[in-house]
């Protein structure tokens, strides 16, 4: 845990105690953004309230613009991205869903927007709290996701988002999403940088697009055919040729995703693995645990316990979720014996999204890693070092007798807890 | 910088130009045209800019304010509309056959 060491060090007066969701906002404030328009949701609405705060101190000279909805507040974002000004917004489960019809706009007009995603399971039944389904369901649109482990990476990580977004070789949206609860209501330490180095960091956007500016004819939205448009004005490409662009510029973008990150290290002196996946003890490991944000968090604290066991484990903690990273992927699992993936996630139908993704990814390598799946946590379940432990020497038992599958395996389920539940007599009882 | 330009960096999604035809020739949408019959048609009988009703209310502004009024038959996509706004029913929607 580099970072956390870097904190100690560096004890002075930018440290601050702060839950994940003001470091959020403490985040949009320094990297100055323009536009902020969002609805409440829980847990994400005190990024929200901070910001507001802000602007009403004078700390941050933005436009909040008030909205009915989620999908207003996107479609607010998409227009002011589109005069220019750095915008961004944020959200949680259903207010994620909402959006969902404005993200493949945001995305196909190469709008950098960036989102703060609290993550947080999707209904029915109800639950505020964290899994990691609403961030999952939006892997399909053209938005670079990344996950943070903690409240120093959110802080970070959006300065690298709006970085990365706004490139001229990338121009697309981010969304950094962290737990909901888990990092989004608890405190920790965040080292808040000076505002002169984030500015050098940070310099002003260049958008390629400003409807503002009337001596541009421009604009956005282009009606598109199946064919390529000729006319007398010029050549305009068609839709095709336009979906084509969106995903080079998104497989592209990886290499820029980690020099990104790597100015960030050299000029803050806190690093994120190499931008793309963060690891712990996996030098001289065989066996490793694949995981996101809460749930690699809490594997940190059982891998010292699987290894005094002699297991030679570590693990790989994901933090670029799309654009999905599978290079780098295949490069690191090609010498590894085992994988064990937690999902804090069901891709509903099959099974957990990062275990079939990771699969597929390795898909026709020699020598390719047992792999097995298990879903944890979902709907805010605890979970704990045990269910990590347990998954591990389940898996590993597996693996040496040639049983592991594709079928789900829930861990932490307390099925046992119901006794003879059961829905239809459930009211009859009195 | 713009040499080192990659295909796909040269496509972004403002493109957008306030031209005649962004879409395409629209008029291939529809096999029926409006026609219009000069001899009810009010401005041709008057020799004066009057009426309009087609040129106020074409949503795709292919018809022109001129005696007698032209349509843009290339992008006109035959909603039919101005055939509806006509106060002497002057315009008829036809087939036109494609040469």
């Amino acid at each position: 845990m580099t970072e956390i060491e870097e904190i100690k060090t560096n004890i002075n007066e930018d440290l601050m105690i702060l839950t994940g969701n003001h470091a959020a906002a403490h985040a949009f404030r320094q990297a100055k953004v323009g536009v902020i328009s969002a609805y409440p949701i829980t847990p994400q609405s005190p990024v929200v309230e901070k910001i507001a705060e802000f602007i009403s101190e004078g700390k941050l000279k933005a436009r909040f613009v008030k909205v009915e909805s989620e999908h207003s507040a996107l479609a607010v974002c998409c227009a002011a991205s589109a005069t220019g000004s750095r915008v961004g917004t944020a959200t949680s489960a259903h207010g994620l869903e909402l959006m969902y019809e404005m993200l493949p706009w945001a995305a196909g007009n190469r709008l950098p927007i960036i989102i703060n995603l609290a993550t947080r399971s999707l209904g029915a039944p109800w639950s505020v709290w964290t899994d990691h389904s609403d961030f999952i369901t939006i892997r399909d649109v053209g938005w670079i996701q990344f996950m943070c482990e903690n409240n120093q990476e959110i802080y970070d990580t959006n300065f690298q988002a709006f970085k990365i977004a706004e490139d001229p070789r990338v121009f697309l949206p981010v969304i950094v999403a962290y737990d909901g609860y888990i990092l989004s209501h608890t405190m920790m330490p965040v080292k808040l940088e000076n505002q002169e180095k984030i500015d050098e960091f940070l310099p002003p956007l260049k958008h390629h697009i400003n409807l503002s500016d009337i001596t541009q004819v421009k604009g956005i939205d282009p009606v598109t055919t199946p064919h390529v448009i000729k006319r007398a004005e010029g050549t305009a490409p068609g839709y095709y040729e336009y979906r084509y662009a969106l995903q080079k510029s998104l497989e592209s973008s990886i290499d820029i995703i980690k020099e990104v990150h790597d100015e960030f290290a050299r000029k803050f002196g806190r690093s994120y693995g190499n931008g793309i996946y963060k690891t712990v003890q996996t030098e001289d490991a065989d066996t490793i645990i694949y995981a996101m944000g809460s749930v690699a968090s809490q594997a940190r604290v059982a891998i010292k316990q699987l290894r005094k066991e002699g297991i030679k484990i570590g693990i790989l903690s994901l933090k670029l979720f799309r654009p999905y990273p599978w290079d780098d992927l295949r490069e690191f699992f090609k010498n590894i014996e085992n994988v064990i993936v937690f999902d804090r996630d069901i891709g509903y139908g099959y099974e957990g999204v990062l275990s079939y993704e990771l699969k597929s990814a390795l898909y026709g390598l020699k020598d390719r890693p047992n792999i097995k799946g298990f879903i944890v946590g979902l709907g805010g379940r605890d979970v704990t070092t045990e269910h990590i432990t347990t998954g591990v020497h389940r898996a590993l038992n597996e693996f040496k007798q040639g049983l592991s599958t594709n079928k789900t395996d829930f861990l932490g389920l307390k099925l046992d807890e119901l006794y003879d539940y059961d829905e239809s007599t459930y009211f009859t009882r009195g | 910088m713009t040499d080192s330009k990659k295909d796909y960096q040269k496509i972004l999604g403002s493109v957008q130009k306030p031209v005649i035809g962004e879409a395409g020739e629209t008029g291939t949408w529809s096999p029926k045209k409006p026609i219009i019959d000069l001899s009810k048609c009010i401005p041709v009988k008057s020799r004066k800019p009057s009426c309009f009703n087609c040129w106020l209310y074409c949503p795709e502004a292919v018809i022109m304010r001129s005696i007698p009024p032209k349509i843009d038959l290339i992008h006109c996509k035959g909603c039919g509309i101005c055939m509806e706004e006509c106060p002497v029913k002057a315009i008829t929607m036809e087939e036109v056959k494609s040469e």
